[in-house]
């Protein structure tokens, strides 16, 4: 199922190749599987986690990366006090003290647009991450806990919506839709592209369906979302995160290149309209360089962010994948 | 049987989906799309294209929705997808697609082979020299390599290649000013042309499936039966090959049997920054041509493409594997 999404040709986030998605598989057989409560695991998970990004190098790498850009997101008035739209300067002018990164040929400051457009792409990123996650909970764990009839439609629909070219369907409804804004793009996303996790959560939760503890429940006459809610949920907290960094990761790359290609609202400052407009006024040509390399680089360090931590995951889940050499060290330190 | 048939069913289903949504879309968004476009070419295309657009987009028909549906679907089903109305006006969308599809199958079919190839290679001998530099340095880089936007990488490779250095062409399929033909000077044109795209596409698919392939490798390195053949003296490159690799080379067949599918709707992006004229760059210029008819026909054909492959692949894997036949 690797490659099911292709934002941009074959994976890309256009085609073929998934690559959150392939090393969330290898999560999947991870999930803080409960031998008591639920909700204890759920918090022994958190705890486990927090450890793991420090003692992990690639997981710190990406935390770094990604509160810095949350704080950009956060904050932008602090860091760049020009305002990002305000056509005011001299047009197409190199960097200099005055303007970081120089300015657009329409006479906006550079380094303002770039750190003005971390915001909705950080929303995008989060608003998909959270959304797709809970839909895909909802519909995954209901599917495996219902079951019969409810798991047969919810999976259908699951299956059908996961092979079903997802970066080609965004195009056609972003061109019957003329500009969408950071809501629409959100909403857009965000229910085109629930299936994947889906799945992999029912298949978790059908793992637990025979467990003692549901049963304890349902003795208890618990109803349904309760122990949908309650019981099952916490047990997959690391799921949900391996979830919310894939789906995040997806939707910087989708929503960049659907901007990129003028299906966003041109209007919104973002790292993606920006490269429309750069692309649409020749900055190569032109002598702007910048105003292409820089949105570009930023799209990048955002989705490895998200990646380094969805791969440092699965390391941590799965210890035969750690670094070689890490591994030893940290024998020799706990042998002293 | 029983397992071909249900993935038979699933396959109608699906491609039943798809063809709604493609019906359905238009008319759900907010004003309909098609007014607008039939507004702007009144006059410029003949009354027949308009009759054509309004029924295929159901504005000004009297007719329900539901019998418009029908019409739609046995339209499809005779392979009459209509006529072009802006990119080529008036010519019909079958053969505009036809045209593009070889140029899309050449440059994004050998790259995906070729990506497939040397990923997995490379994520053979990384995982078998576990700890070596392949293994221990290089994953995070490939982490960062899928996340580049091919797009992009293909900007600032034509910047810096192709207008700095003068390297590579990075326009078009081939040399304009040539004729083309089998003849050798033409071929080669071809090949120089695609070197930068098949790069930009390469660089950024690639470690996708050196990872996937290094990941499940290392978890088959630790099977007892892995220990017996070490156990037994066999040389290091059939336990290599033929008892770690060809086992753990399930996952990437069967993403490599899909990406295959995806080769169709070409590499959107990688082919509009290059302007190369194939199936992806005739959807984004149907997009912004607003040329309706032939949008549709190409995300139908897409998807269409990457249900065969599903298809195809569900069977491979059952016969590969039969674990997975009672599974399902």
């Amino acid at each position: 199922m690797a490659m099911l999404r292709t934002p941009g040709g074959p994976g890309a986030p256009g085609g073929t190749s998934e690559p959150g998605q392939a090393s969330a598989l290898a999560l999947a057989p991870v999930g803080g599987l409960p031998t008591v409560g639920g909700g204890i695991a759920g918090a022994r998970s958190l705890r486990r986690m927090a450890r793991a990004i420090t003692s992990n190098r690639k997981a710190t790498a990406g935390t770094v990366l990604l509160v810095f850009f949350i704080l950009v997101a956060a904050f932008p008035g602090v860091i760049a006090r020009d305002n990002p739209n305000a056509e005011i300067y001299p047009r197409g002018i190199g960097p200099s003290l005055g303007h970081l990164l120089g300015t657009t040929a329409f006479g906006q400051d550079m380094f303002a647009q770039v750190v003005w457009g971390t915001r909705p792409v950080m929303l995008i990123a989060f608003g998909v991450g959270i959304g797709a996650t809970v839909i895909a909970m909802l519909i995954g764990v209901a599917a495996a806990y219902l079951g019969g009839a409810w798991d047969g439609v919810l999976n259908t629909i699951t299956d059908v919506l996961l092979v079903i070219p997802l970066f080609p369907l965004l195009i056609i409804i972003g061109s019957y839709l003329h500009g969408a804004g950071t809501v629409v793009m959100i909403a857009v996303i965000t229910a085109t592209g629930w299936s994947y996790t889906a799945r992999q959560l029912r298949a978790q939760a059908l793992s637990l369906r025979n467990r003692d503890f549901l049963e304890a429940a349902r003795v208890r006459g618990e109803r349904s979302l309760y122990i949908i809610v309650v019981e099952i949920i916490p047990t997959m907290t690391s799921l949900l995160v391996a979830s919310f960094l894939t789906n995040a990761l997806y939707a910087v790359l989708f929503s960049s290149s659907l901007q990129f290609i003028g299906l966003g609202d041109p209007n919104v400052t973002s790292w993606g309209t920006m490269l429309y407009w750069a692309e649409n006024n020749e900055a190569f040509q032109t002598g702007l360089a910048q105003w292409i390399i820089v949105p570009g680089l930023c799209i990048v360090a955002l989705g490895a962010a998200f990646a380094l931590l969805n791969y440092a995951f699965d390391e941590i889940g799965n210890p035969a994948l750690r670094p070689v050499r890490s591994m030893r060290r940290n024998r020799v330190k706990r042998a002293r | 049987m029983r397992f071909v048939l249900r993935r038979l069913g699933f396959f109608a289903l699906t491609l039943w989906v798809a063809l709604t949504l493609n019906f359905l879309l238009p008319r759900m968004m907010p004003g309909n799309p098609a007014l607008a476009v039939i507004g702007k070419f009144k006059g410029g295309i003949s009354p027949q294209a308009v009759k054509v657009l309004e029924a295929q987009f159901g504005v000004g028909t009297h007719q329900s929705l539901v019998s418009q549906y029908v019409s739609y679907l046995g339209n499809v089903a005779a392979f009459k997808f209509g006529s072009s109305l802006t990119t080529q006006p008036g010519a019909s969308v079958g053969r505009i697609v036809l045209d593009a599809i070889p140029w899309t199958l050449g440059l994004v079919g050998v790259t995906t082979v070729m990506a497939f190839v040397l990923g997995t290679g490379i994520g053979i001998l990384a995982a078998w020299r576990r700890g070596g530099r392949l293994d221990s340095l290089m994953p995070p880089i490939f982490v960062i390599m899928t996340v580049i936007p091919y797009f992009w990488l293909g900007l600032v490779l034509i910047l810096y290649v192709g207008v700095k250095l003068r390297w590579l062409p990075y326009f078009f399929s081939y040399n304009y000013t040539l004729t083309p033909g089998f003849t050798l000077s033409f071929i080669g044109n071809v090949a120089e042309h695609a070197i930068l795209p098949a790069f930009t596409l390469l660089i950024t698919t690639i470690g996708t499936w050196i990872l996937t392939m290094r990941n499940t490798m290392i978890t088959t390195l630790a099977e007892d039966y892995v220990r017996m053949a070490r156990a037994k003296g066999l040389a290091g490159h059939r336990i290599m090959l033929d008892y770690a690799a060809r086992n753990a080379i399930l996952p990437n067949l069967t993403g490599f049997a899909m990406s295959l599918g995806f080769v169709v709707g070409g590499a959107i992006l990688i082919e509009e920054v290059f302007n190369y004229q194939g199936v992806g760059y005739l959807l984004l210029q149907a997009v912004n041509n607003e040329d309706y008819p032939l949008m549709q026909a190409l995300f139908l054909l897409i998807t269409v493409a990457v249900l065969v492959a599903i298809l195809l692949s569900d069977i491979a894997t059952a016969a590969l594997d039969p674990r997975t036949r009672a599974a399902k």
